[in-house]
Parts: C-alpha cells; structure tokens; sequence
C-alpha cells in the first residue's frame, strides 16, 4: 500500500523542482520505502503523482541500481570489490560473508534477513576494505570484525523479532530521503 | 606541513553544524562578495585565482563559468558531487565533515554565475554526506543564506540537494543532467555544451563538490594569495585521496606540484609501502588514468608534469600497487568496473568493455590465448576516441597502459596460466585463499 502521505509529498517533490519529472527519482524512494522494493503498485503511483506513463517510470526505475525490484533482506550487506579494496583483499572477506550467512552474493537468505551484494567503488577507499550494512559505511575490516559486526546484525534481528514488532524503518529498509 | 585550505577546519568539532561555521568565519566569504562584488567581478576573480576543476578534466573554473551563454533563459548550476571515480573519497568526505563550506561555495556560485536555481546532485550511496548536505541546506534556508534577498540583497536563489540511486555514468555532466531531468543517466552528445544548453535547456555551470568548496576561500582571501600555492600553471591545494598499498592510506591536502614521492613515502602522509615492498605502479587520478610505472615516482603532482609522465591527474584518486601485485588481475578487476557502469547507449562501449573483461578473464584464469594482447589494444583502439563520452575512454586506460608497462606479466600469463609475480605466483589451489583472493577472481 502507498499511503496517502506518501503520495502528497511526492506531490509536493513535483512542484518543487522547475519541471515535474525531475522528481521521478526521489519518489522512487519514497515508494521503495513504502514498500522495501519497487512494486508495480509503486510505479503506478510516481506515474499518478509526477504525470507519466508507467513504462516511464520504470524505464528510469531499472537503469538506476539503489531502486531494488525485488523484496531485499532485512539487512543489505554491500561490499566494495572495486580496485582499491581489491588491493586490500575485499575478495576473501566477500568469500568469508557467503560462507557464513550461507548465501552467494546477489542472493538473499531464506529467512529474509540477508542480502549480501557486491557493489562498485563506495568512495572510501583509504579504510578498504569496506562495506555497507542498509547503506551505512563500515570502514577498515578484517574478517574478525566483519563477524563481530554479523554477531551484532544478528542480535538485533532477532530482539526485533522477539519483540514480535515490524522491524523499525530504519532496520528494514535502506536509507531514503 | 604546508598551509591547508580546503580541510583547514576540518576536524574542528561541530564544524558541519551553522553556528560552528560561522564562529570560524563561515559564511562571511558570502558576505564579503555579495556587498563587494559584482558577479562577472567574482568571474573574474576566480580566473585570476587559476583554479582549475578537481572533478577530472582540470578545466578553468573562472573559465567555465564565463562561457555561460548570454541570453534571457535561466541558468542553473549543478553540482557534481556523484563521486564514485574508484580511488576517490575527498568529496564524501567535504560532505560528511564541512557540509556548510560546499554550501557556502554553492551559493556564492550561483550569484557569480547569475543563477537563480541550484542543485546538488549527490551520490546515491553515500547516504550520511546526502543527509549532511541537505541538514546544512535547511539550515542556510532558516538563517536567510538561502532563499529570498539572500542576507538583505536583491539576490534570490533556490538550492535543491538531489540524490542519486547507483549509477557511475552520472557523475559524466551531461548524463548527470539526463538523471536530474528524471531520465536514465545516458550522456548528451556535444556540442552544444551545457554552457549554452544544459540543464531543462538553460545555460548551466557544472562544478565538482571540491572545487565548489574552494571557493569561499579564494572570495575570502583573494585570487592573488591562492595563486601564490601551487606552480605556476597548476594553481592552489588539492585533496589527493591516497589508497591502496600504503601504510597510511587517507586524504591529504598538498599544494600541486609535491612529488608523488613525497606523497606516498613521507612519514606524514603515505608512510611507504607496507612491508617494505617495492613499488610497482601507479595510477595517478583514478582508474581512469593511466597507469605510470615505478621510475615515474618523481612527478610532480600537477596537470603539465602528470601529463608529462603519460597519465592525468583526474579526480586525485593515487592508488599505489606493489610488487607483488599482478597487473593482469588489477587490469581486470578495473575493467569489469567499467563493463558494470557503462551505460549501454553506444556501442563500443557497451560491447567493446564487455569483450575486454572477458579476454581478461580468461587470461587471468590461465585460459589466454597468444593473441589475446593486441585484441586487447585493438578492441581499446576501437573504443578509444569513438564512444559517446569519456566513459569508453577511461575503460581503456588501463589496459593500454598496463599493457605497454607490463607486456611480460602478460605474455607469462598466456604461457604459464598463471602470475609471475605474488601470491598468484605458484598456480593457486582451492585450498588458499588468501593466494585466491589476491589473484582476484575467486568467483
């Protein structure tokens, strides 16, 4: 469901930029965060909203990586396999995130959790090797600390669930305006 | 440690917060050049100043800003703070840490520029400086630094901080004017250049997050004192984003002109190579230049010497290999970086990046062919020069270079099926994976 506040402010994105359209991107998000992935549902509404076709929208929703167009995990782990952290052997703390969350990178785990994707230089290059946990930096890690920081992902996930709550927007979802 | 200018104040605590930056005189460089000078004064100025672009391309800022075509469209400024140039992370963290000076370099900007309407266009991924710069916009909206009579003048202007969502090709200023349009990030052909047609077709100034930032201070102490850092053509500081196989990889501010020696090996900067290796290359501006080899340590770092030497300066992204490096795997592993971003509008891009990781890739795995070598400079030749923007020429910067540098390392790959050099040296079993890991491609 795309809330009605959700629709008003990507309403209000259209008439703050000189021309409409421009907002396709940052209403992408807004209904991203809606619904943690990009629905059809989802289009329909940046296309109500900003005043283009469907097929529109979703032609900039697919050239775009950040707009997910399937449901990701509770945690989106990306991880910096671009030459600087190449150099500083991104490659086996990649080998060393499948092996325990169990999962190939670009898959998700069965229980919904974990994501874990490779991505493209981050920009922080001189603490490589590094990743990104739902779009937040972790600098400078050595396998010991990348399981320290999964130990931690872990004991969160599942006070949330013990909680029996949603998890917080925050938690699930990636960082959005 | 030289004079810094643009991290001066950067580590001061607070310092991304308004009130902070004005106790350490932010914003009075605003001031100063809204009651003292005309806009095509502060053109001017910055001509003087020498400054040059800290994007890529080195252009003259003061230059750029004086193409804008005069006619009765409106002129728009963006700024290019889509960083994501592998071996670059100074912009990040200008955001992160000193949002308001970017601000400030931003507005001021558009008041030299005559611009009514001014974006920030950060990348997507870098999620805390995106919020930063939108926190310190608010913030210049609530203090009357932005909007309406900006500080009791007549002059107006609207900043809007846009994000992107994942895409290299949109830090190419025209494809970063597509994507601001609400379009798919594919680059314009030019001329025309934004200058005259731009953004929503207006004449447009597009400026890097770094070279923005350098502004308030050349307002606040004059063309003359910045041209007096730096040599005599490559004027002023720059942030060189240091990474790699250095023992103290980070950003250093240096005057252009210090030698790449000086950058890597001083105690106060690089501190050497980890373990005492020997150094095997460089890549001076990011993967898209070219690679220098180790007799090349001597540069200066400015536009003529790094040119001199056979490569560019770029976006100051030095990235450092060692001697245990193999070339062929770096080679490949900065080219599939190139086939995941290129775009796809034309073809010699989008194919030509495709075959080359694939040839990589197999001459990297032991698979390489004889003939493989000259595919590989004859597909970059076929690139080179004849895709639709700089993309397809940054693809092969590396691999010509690498190539003409290190044809052995090559050749013993074709021959041996594996490296000549590090942990690749011996054929790597399954078991090792450190030996893995360091020859890439563990997939």
């Amino acid at each position: 469901m795309i809330s009605e506040q959700a629709k008003q402010r990507m309403r209000n994105l259209a008439a703050r930029y000189p021309v409409a359209r421009s907002a396709v991107m940052p209403a992408l998000y807004i209904v991203q965060q809606e619904e943690g992935y990009i629905t059809q549902e989802g289009l329909q509404a940046v296309a109500d909203a900003i005043g283009m076709t469907v097929d529109d929208v979703e032609s900039v929703a697919t050239f775009y990586t950040m707009y997910h167009q399937q449901q990701p995990g509770k945690r989106v782990i990306k991880v910096c396999t671009s030459i600087s952290c190449y150099l500083r052997n991104c490659d086996k703390l990649v080998e060393h995130l499948e092996q325990r969350l169990g999962i190939k990178r670009g898959e998700t785990t069965p229980d919904g959790n974990y994501t874990l994707l490779t991505t493209e230089c981050l920009a922080s290059c001189g603490t490589a090797p590094v990743l990104q946990v739902n779009n937040e930096f972790v600098e400078n890690l050595t396998l010991e600390t990348a399981d320290a920081l999964l130990d931690k992902l872990d004991r969160e996930l599942k006070a949330g669930q013990a909680r029996g709550t949603a998890p917080t927007e925050a938690e699930a979802r990636p960082y959005v305006r | 440690m030289p004079e810094l200018i643009i991290t001066k104040n950067i580590d001061i605590p607070g310092i991304d917060t308004l009130a902070v930056y004005r106790e350490h005189g932010g914003y009075q460089a605003l001031e100063k050049a809204l009651n003292q000078y005309q806009p095509d004064e502060l053109v001017e100025m910055v001509k003087q100043s020498g400054l040059r672009g800290r994007g890529g391309a080195g252009f003259p800022t003061g230059m750029k800003w004086s193409f804008l075509a005069k006619n009765d469209k409106p002129r728009y400024l963006c700024c290019n703070a889509d960083e994501s140039e592998p071996g670059t992370f100074k912009d990040r963290m200008l955001m992160e840490k000193n949002p308001h000076m970017l601000v400030e370099g931003v507005i001021i900007t558009s008041y030299a520029c005559r611009v009514s309407t001014a974006f920030i266009y950060v990348r997507g991924e870098l999620a805390l400086a995106g919020r930063q710069v939108e926190r310190a916009v608010q913030e210049a909206y609530d203090a009357g630094l932005i909007g309406k009579n900006i500080l009791g003048s007549d002059y107006s202007l609207e900043v809007i901080v846009h994000r992107g969502a994942g895409a290299y090709i949109c830090g190419e200023e025209s494809a970063l004017m597509e994507s601001l349009e609400g379009r798919r990030g594919y680059p314009r052909l030019k001329p025309p250049f934004p200058a005259v047609i731009g953004l929503y077709g207006g004449p447009t100034v597009i400026n890097n997050c770094e070279t923005l930032s350098t502004i308030p201070a050349i307002v606040e102490n004059g063309a003359e004192w910045y041209a007096g850092f730096g040599t005599e053509k490559s004027k002023g500081t720059r942030i060189f984003c240091l990474s790699g196989h250095v023992n103290k990889p980070g950003n250093y501010e240096l005057p252009l002109g210090t030698p790449l020696r000086t950058l890597i090996y001083d105690e106060q900067y690089g501190g050497g190579i980890p373990g005492n290796k020997n150094l095997k290359a460089i890549i001076p501006g990011g993967s898209s230049t070219f690679i220098l080899g180790p007799d090349k340590v001597d540069t200066t770092l400015d536009f003529e010497a790094i040119a001199a030497a056979g490569s560019m300066l770029g976006s100051g992204g030095v990235i450092v290999l060692d001697e245990d490096t193999c070339i062929v795997g770096a080679i490949l592993r900065m080219t599939e970086f190139y086939r995941d971003e290129s775009c796809g509008k034309c073809t010699p891009c989008r194919e030509g990046t495709y075959w080359m990781t694939e040839i990589l890739e197999r001459l990297e795995h032991g698979h390489g062919r004889e003939k493989d070598v000259d595919l590989l400079m004859d597909i970059c030749d076929n690139i080179s020069g004849k895709s639709f923007c700089p993309l397809g020429d940054a693809a092969t910067s590396s691999i010509t270079s690498g190539i003409k540098l290190f044809r052995e390392e090559f050749e013993y790959h074709v021959k041996h099926g594996h490296c000549m050099v590090g942990a690749g040296r011996t054929v790597p079993d399954t078991e090792s994976v450190q030996g893995a890991s360091l020859h890439a491609g563990a997939r």
